[in-house]
């Protein structure tokens, strides 16, 4: 087993590739292999798994890649991550990758899978609508027949049909994902000075770019590591993180939160690898039925799903509550709508229940950090004095 | 000659002054007349469901509009911004969230009912789903109607996807009209309205068609949201509308056969000297400001894309009173804002070269990622395409704040003189050799 600084260093390097060295190399094992890559927030990857393709999480160029001929396509008051998005696709980064997926998170998503339409990249770029109906009789259906579409996508690419028994397999193996992650989170809940939270990122993002079981492995490992003490418990308040589900903050912005006196005890950074909550059946007759009825039924709460009859905001309290958290942290990509529009009822719903938040926009390739860690620190300061 | 044309002027616009006191009128007494008010969108609107049920339509985004029109849009994004509203997001939205909280003052100025339903209608723009868990909020309890439209994304409308739709309208739309109404859905009566639906768009189209001319006798743009579009989203399907728009078609007709240019605030224009198609919405806050810079540089707009956010008529679509359900779902998936891009770049490339644009023109919105994100590559796309001048300007819809006149101005007079410049040489290169 490795140690866990080396499976840090190992899933910091993996998860900022933006070459996807590894996925490519991963590609050229096997021609019946296919690579499809996805957009924040969700997609399904046991379905892409099933079929002997890797789903590979395309999260932006952060601030990892000067952006040359992105900024051309976008006016400066639309958010930074699809600029990274076409940078890559037009630096030839995506060359190797076979299809993409654009969830219908935004018009900014939606209007980039119209762009690479235009752009001719990859074989297939899917808009992957997510149905806003939730009963099975009609959202179901609709769900159902995106995922199809998918299917014969990646179909069209490598040949491969989707099987009852592939997809239960993959489905097990994307439980087990789940669940590990789970764990991790639980741990840190108990002991979040053994892990930090932007190490805890690096874990996570890491898993979008490698096969699956390579990720159980890693994160099998590092449940292990985490079972001895590391670090030193702090005199820190405990946030939860809320908005930053599809442009990510850079690295540094992470960071700057946990040195400013917080513990992220949750977030939702990296939300697709964590948005359906639970298992979904592994030993159905009908696999695909049953992703669709986690989608339903199981996903997490989220501003690119319509939540009436739901609420977020008193979602996100229920998390702020379980994770015993003293506070909430806003933290938005600028100009990113669905976030910034759900704001101010998340935050209602805060204050009706007692938790104190800020609330921060940055862009994903943010270099400063002085006046979040000065805000952070406040925040964290003020809550101690008051506790 | 020119009394007549007046008079068939000034009679089209006093029925259309009539028809929206009137509404307005009846939403201000809604409470009294016990008529239940429907809050919807316009791209993918139900108007005619919403007729059928005898209930009374409210469009949040006409309000937002009509504010900034009346200059008070500002304060109510203060308002909202105060409330926790990001500078960065939509205007529309925090125009109608301030508004209603001042008191929900509509554009008469009279006081705007409550919602007795919230219809989403969840048609090409994803803020719409955010504006409306807002409305949920600050109107609890009143039922909400989620109607959600697929997207174009592969340039086409399937049968799956109208199945979709109607099977939402069945089975959550249409009983809660009914409970909200207390009547019954009654088909025949809807189809009904689709007949005027129908004649309607015929006539709609015939009108925006005419820019075809040369000169034009409309502007397809700031006109088409002035007078030509607004009475077709509330009244679609009555024959009030079909008597609006076909007093407008014989004005029209007329102005053709007296070669005359469009009708500006200011009167007629004299000399069509460039021809546009634009995309992207208009500027409101400075509308009379912002139509002024074109028709003093002789610039009409044959055809433009905002004008079809409530649909895009031209390309065939009709309502279809024999599939009344079915017809609204493909009206629905097919209003502008929900095609994919590929098929706008399409749409707008067939506008260049079917109204004989000299020039491709981009309106672009701080505040819309529905229309703005992918305006670049369609300009480079419509510029490689049709080979016609680009032109690309900023503002917003209803924040004045960033409206810059000078800058606008600036900009498109060196694009007019480009165009001036092309047209000087087209001309050279099309007299014979000596
Ligand atoms: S950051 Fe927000 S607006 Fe930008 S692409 Fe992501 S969800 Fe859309
Ligand atoms: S984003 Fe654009 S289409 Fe959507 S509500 Fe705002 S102005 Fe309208």
């Amino acid at each position: 087993m490795n140690s866990l600084e080396k499976l840090i260093e190992e899933c910091s390097k993996q998860a900022f590739d933006l070459n996807f060295t590894h996925a490519k190399k991963w590609k050229s094992g096997d021609k019946t292999r296919a690579l499809v890559g996805y957009l924040p927030i969700y997609f399904p990857r046991e379905i892409a798994h099933a079929m002997n393709a890797l789903s590979v999480g395309i999260m932006g160029a952060g601030d990892r890649k000067q952006i040359i001929r992105g900024d051309a396509y976008y006016q400066s008051y639309i958010c930074h991550l699809p600029r990274g998005v076409i940078e890559m696709a037009l630096d030839g980064s995506l060359d190797e990758f076979d299809g993409f997926v654009f969830p219908a998170i935004c018009d900014c998503v939606r209007n980039l899978s119209g762009m690479y339409k235009l752009a001719g990249k990859g074989k297939f770029q899917r808009y992957f609508d997510y149905p806003q109906n939730f009963d099975a009789a009609i959202g179901g259906v609709f769900y159902r027949q995106e995922l199809e579409k998918i299917i014969d996508d990646i179909s069209a690419v490598n040949g491969m049909k989707l099987s009852i028994e592939n997809l239960n397999h993959s489905i097990k193996l994307f439980n087990k994902n789940r669940e590990l992650i789970e764990k991790i989170y639980d741990i840190r809940q108990e002991y979040p000075w053994r892990l930090s939270a932007l190490e805890t990122y690096y874990i996570v993002r890491a898993g979008m770019v490698i096969t699956v079981e390579e990720h159980n492995k890693i994160l099998e490992d590092v449940i292990s590591c985490l079972s001895a003490d590391r670090g030193e418990p702090m005199d820190n308040i405990r946030v939860v993180i809320s908005g930053s589900f599809c442009e990510q903050p850079p690295a540094g912005l992470i960071k700057s939160i946990e040195m400013a006196g917080c513990y992220i005890v949750d977030d939702d950074f990296l939300l697709g690898s964590r948005w359906i909550q639970g298992s979904v059946a592994g030993n159905s007759n009908n696999p695909l039925g049953e992703l669709v009825s986690a989608y339903l039924n199981k996903s997490t709460f989220s501003s690119a799903v319509y939540d009436v009859g739901n609420p977020k905001g008193k979602r996100l309290v229920e998390l702020a509550k379980k994770r015993k958290a003293d506070g909430v942290i806003f933290s938005a990509a600028s100009f990113c709508d669905p976030a910034l529009l759900d704001r101010p009822e998340m935050q209602k719903e805060c204050d009706a229940a007692g938790i104190p938040h800020i609330n921060f926009q940055y862009h994903e390739n943010t270099g400063q950090f002085k006046v979040i860690k000065e805000q952070a620190g406040t925040f964290s300061d003020s809550i101690k004095l008051w506790a | 000659m020119s009394e007549a044309k007046e008079v068939i002027k000034e009679k089209s616009m006093l029925i259309q002054k009539e028809m929206l006191a009137k509404l307005f009128r009846e939403l201000s007494t809604a409470k009294e007349s016990g008529k239940k008010v429907v809050y919807t969108f316009v791209p993918g609107n139900l108007t005619e469901l919403i007729l059928s049920f005898d209930m009374l339509p409210v469009y949040p985004e006409i309000n937002a509009l009509q504010s900034g029109m009346r200059k008070k849009s500002a304060a109510y994004i203060r308002d909202a911004e105060k409330i926790g509203f990001s500078e960065d997001v939509c205007t529309y939205v925090k125009c109608d969230i301030g508004m209603m909280l001042n008191g929900n003052s509509g554009p008469t100025g009279e006081k705007l009912p409550a919602p007795d339903l919230l219809l989403l209608s969840y048609t090409g723009c994803y803020t719409f789903m955010k504006w409306f868990e807002n409305l949920e909020r600050l109107y609890p309890g009143v039922p909400v109607a989620m109607l959600h439209t697929p997207y174009q994304e592969d340039g086409k409308i399937t049968a799956d996807q109208i199945a979709y739709m109607v099977k939402q309208m069945k089975e959550d739309v249409i009983p809660k009209m009914e409970k909200v109404s207390g009547k019954k859905f009654d088909l025949p009566r809807l189809s009904k309205m689709m007949e005027n639906s129908a004649k309607s768009e015929d006539l709609l189209v015939k009108i925006l068609e005419s820019a075809k001319n040369k000169p034009s006798p409309i502007d397809a743009y700031f006109a088409g949201v002035y007078y030509i579009g607004p009475l077709f989203t509330a009244f679609r399907g009555t024959q009030e509308a079909v008597d609006y728009y076909n007093e407008l078609y014989k004005e029209v007709q007329e102005r053709i056969r007296l070669g005359l240019g469009p009708v500006t605030p200011e009167g007629e224009l004299k000399e069509e000297r460039f021809r546009l198609v634009v995309e992207g919405p208009p500027n409101w806050t400075n509308f009379r400001e912002f139509w002024k810079i074109f028709y003093d540089m002789g610039a009409v707009i044959v055809a433009s894309s905002y004008t079809k956010v409530g649909g895009v008529y031209d390309l065939g679509f009709r309502h279809n009173p024999k599939e009344p359900l079915e017809s609204l779902a493909r009206y629905c998936m097919g209003c502008y804002t929900n095609m994919n891009l590929p098929q706008r770049v399409q749409l707008l490339e067939k506008y260049v070269r079917e109204y004989k644009a000299d020039g491709f023109l981009i309106n672009s919105i701080k505040s819309c990622n529905s229309f703005s994100a992918g305006q670049l590559m369609i300009m480079r796309e419509l510029e490689q395409r049709c080979g016609v001048p680009v032109g690309f300007i900023e503002s917003d819809l209803v924040d004045p704040r960033y409206f810059s006149y000078a800058n606008i101005k600036n900009r498109l007079e060196s694009y007019f003189q480009m165009l001036e410049q092309r047209k000087i040489i087209l001309e050279r290169e099309s007299q014979p050799a000596q």
